[in-house]
C-alpha cells in the first residue's frame, strides 16, 4: 500500500467513523441500561464518600483576605411570586419559616426569632457544578438548632426545603439527609459578607450545606419539611435540578 | 511465562526477525481498558469544561475574575485565549457550524449539551481509571515490571544518551534486533510520566474539585493551592494525556502498526530486522 492510498483510506475511514460515532454515541448515552449502570457508579461514589469522609469533617474555612471581591449570583435572582415580592417589600416583617412534617412541634418562626437564635459565621467556598468557585462569609442559625426546637421524629430521614422561586412555573425545592442536616456548618443563612442577605443571594433565608455543590444551597427558603421519603415530593428525585435536569442528588462531588 | 524467544532454533540472543514475548497480560489488559476509559474521560470532561470554559488560579475564580485560559466566541469567531495570547479557532473550538460551545459535539459525551449526563459518565468511568490503575501499580511493583522495564537506568538518563535517542526518533531510526526488546529511554520517560505523574495528577486534582473530599482530605486543597488551581491542573494533565495519546499513536503507525498492535493484543512481538548502516 502506498503512503498516499493509506492516507486517503485513513482519511475517509476517519470521516465516516466520525458520523457513525456521533449517532452511535448518542444512542448509547440515551440507553436506559447505560443510564442504570452509570447510576450504579453514582451510588458507589456517594457511599464511598460517606465512608471516607468523617460525618463531622468541616469544609475549609477561609480568612477574610481570601474572599471573592465580587460574589456572583446564580440561578434565580428575583422570585416571580407576588406574595414573595410583597413580603420582600415589607422587609419580610410578616414572613414566617414553616417547619413541619415528621416533627413533634411544628414551628412558624419569624425572621426576628431566627436572627435571635445563636448564629454561626463561616467564610467558605461556594462551588458551582459548572466549575467556578467564589468565597463568601455566611451568617446564620445552625439548622440543627431549628430541628432540635421542632423535635425530629425517629422516622424522619430527609429535610426538604421549599422555596419561593420557580423555573417556568416549576417550584424550586431541594433536600438533604440528616447527616448533612446536623453538620455544624449547615446553617440557615440570613447574613452574607457582614450584611443582611440580599434578594439576589436568597433573602430572607438560604441554606448553606458546605460540603456540597452550589445547586444544593437553596435560596428563598419558605418552609422546611421533614419526611421519610423523597418519592412523593416533586418528581421524586429530591430537588428541582435533580428532577428536571438530572443533576445528582448527592452533590458532594 | 516465556520471556525468551521461541523462534527455532532458539538462539541465546534474539535477533531481528525473531518473535519474542514482550507484553505481559496485565500490561495488555490495562492498556486496552485505559484506551477505552481515557477516551470516555476526555470526552465527558470536555463537556464538563463546556459548562464554564474558563480556568483560574487560586482559591476562588468566577466570572468577575480574569481566567488564564478561556475558550469562547465573539459574534462570528471562536477563540482560545491563553494569558494575553488569543488564537483564532473558528470551526474547531468556541464556534463551529454545529455549536457555540467551547468543545464541539463531535468530541463530547454526550454530544448535545448536558452537564448532568457528562458528570454521570465522568464519575462512573473514573472508577475504571482509579481501581485498575491502583491494581496496576501494585502488580507493577510486585512483578518488578516497574523496576525492570520502566525505570530508566543511570546510563540511560545521561543527557548524551537521551539526546541520541531524540535524534534517532526524529530520523525515525527505531531500535532493532535485541535492543528492541526493551523500551527506549523516551518510551520509559513517557510511560513513567503517564503512570506516575499524569494519571495520579488527574485523579487527585479531580478529587480536589469535590467539596466533600476537600472536607474529608483537607491536604488536597493544600497540595494544589485551591479548587480553581486544581481544576486548571486537571485540565493541563488531561491535555498532556491527549498529547501522549497522539504521539503514541503516531509512533505506533511509524514503527509498524500491525506488529505493534499485535504485540499489545497477543503479547508477541517481531523484533525489527537490523538495518544495514
Amino acid at each position: 500500500m502506498t503512503i498516499l492510498s493509506r492516507r486517503r483510506l485513513i482519511g475517509s475511514l476517519g470521516a465516516g467513523a466520525g458520523g457513525l460515532l456521533l449517532s452511535g454515541c448518542d444512542r448509547i448515552v440515551a440507553s436506559p441500561t447505560v443510564k442504570h449502570v452509570l447510576g450504579l457508579g453514582e451510588g458507589l461514589t456517594r457511599h464511598t464518600q460517606r465512608l471516607v469522609i468523617d460525618r463531622t469533617a468541616l469544609a475549609h474555612e477561609y480568612s477574610v483576605h481570601d474572599m471573592s471581591p465580587v460574589f456572583r449570583t446564580n440561578g434565580n435572582t428575583q422570585p416571580n411570586s407576588t406574595s414573595y415580592q410583597a413580603q420582600a417589600g415589607e422587609g419580610f416583617a410578616h414572613w414566617r419559616l414553616a417547619v413541619s412534617g415528621l416533627v413533634r412541634n411544628p414551628l412558624a418562626l419569624s425572621l426576628a426569632q431566627i436572627r435571635a437564635m445563636p448564629a454561626r459565621t463561616q467564610i467558605t467556598r461556594h462551588d458551582c457544578v459548572e466549575g467556578w468557585s467564589a468565597i463568601g462569609k455566611w451568617t446564620g442559625v445552625p439548622l440543627k438548632l431549628v430541628l432540635d426546637h421542632a423535635g425530629v421524629l425517629p422516622t424522619a430521614r430527609y429535610i426538604v426545603f421549599h422555596c419561593a422561586d420557580d423555573f417556568e412555573g416549576k417550584p424550586f425545592y431541594e433536600s438533604i439527609d440528616l447527616i448533612d442536616a446536623v453538620h455544624p456548618q449547615t446553617i440557615l443563612a440570613w447574613g452574607m459578607n457582614d450584611q443582611l442577605l440580599s434578594v439576589g443571594h436568597g433573602a430572607p433565608l438560604r441554606l448553606r450545606v458546605e460540603r456540597q455543590l452550589g445547586y444544593k444551597q437553596a435560596k428563598y427558603v419558605m418552609a422546611i419539611e421533614l419526611t421519610d421519603s423523597l418519592a412523593r415530593i416533586g418528581a421524586g428525585k429530591g430537588g428541582y435540578w435533580e428532577d428536571n435536569v438530572g443533576y445528582q442528588w448527592y452533590a458532594g462531588i | 511465562m516465556a520471556e525468551l524467544p521461541v523462534s527455532s532454533p532458539a538462539p541465546s540472543v534474539p535477533q531481528g526477525g525473531d518473535i519474542v514475548y514482550r507484553q505481559r497480560a496485565a500490561v495488555r489488559i490495562w492498556h486496552w481498558l485505559n484506551a477505552f476509559t481515557v477516551f470516555v474521560m476526555l470526552m465527558s470532561g470536555a463537556m464538563i469544561f463546556n459548562a464554564h470554559p474558563r480556568l483560574y488560579w487560586g482559591q476562588y475564580g468566577a466570572n468577575f475574575e480574569t481566567p488564564w485560559l478561556e475558550i469562547g466566541h465573539t459574534d462570528d469567531a471562536g477563540f482560545l485565549r491563553i494569558g494575553r495570547v488569543t488564537i483564532p479557532t473558528t470551526g474547531v473550538l468556541g464556534l463551529t457550524a454545529h455549536s457555540d460551545r467551547a468543545f464541539p459535539p463531535l468530541v463530547t459525551i454526550p454530544s448535545r449539551y448536558s452537564l448532568a449526563d457528562a458528570r454521570q459518565w465522568h464519575f462512573a468511568f473514573a472508577w475504571l481509571l482509579v481501581v485498575p490503575g491502583l491494581l496496576f501499580w501494585l502488580w507493577g511493583f510486585a512483578s518488578r515490571h516497574v523496576q525492570r522495564d520502566l525505570a530508566p537506568t543511570r546510563r540511560e538518563l545521561r543527557p548524551a544518551h537521551i539526546w541520541q535517542d531524540i535524534k534517532d526518533h526524529a530520523r525515525l531510526r527505531f531500535h532493532t534486533g535485541e535492543a528492541a526488546r526493551r523500551y527506549n529511554i523516551l518510551q520509559k520517560l513517557s510511560y513513567v510520566g503517564v503512570i506516575f505523574v499524569l494519571l495520579p495528577g488527574v485523579v487527585l486534582t479531580g478529587l480536589t474539585m469535590s467539596p466533600g473530599m476537600d472536607a474529608g482530605w483537607p491536604w488536597l486543597l493544600w497540595l494544589f493551592g485551591g479548587r480553581p488551581s486544581a481544576r486548571s491542573i486537571h485540565f493541563i494533565c488531561a491535555a498532556l494525556l491527549l498529547g501522549f495519546i497522539v504521539v503514541h499513536l503516531v509512533m505506533v503507525l511509524l514503527a509498524g502498526p500491525v506488529n505493534e498492535i499485535r504485540s499489545m493484543i497477543t503479547g508477541w512481538y517481531r523484533l525489527p530486522k537490523e538495518k544495514p548502516e
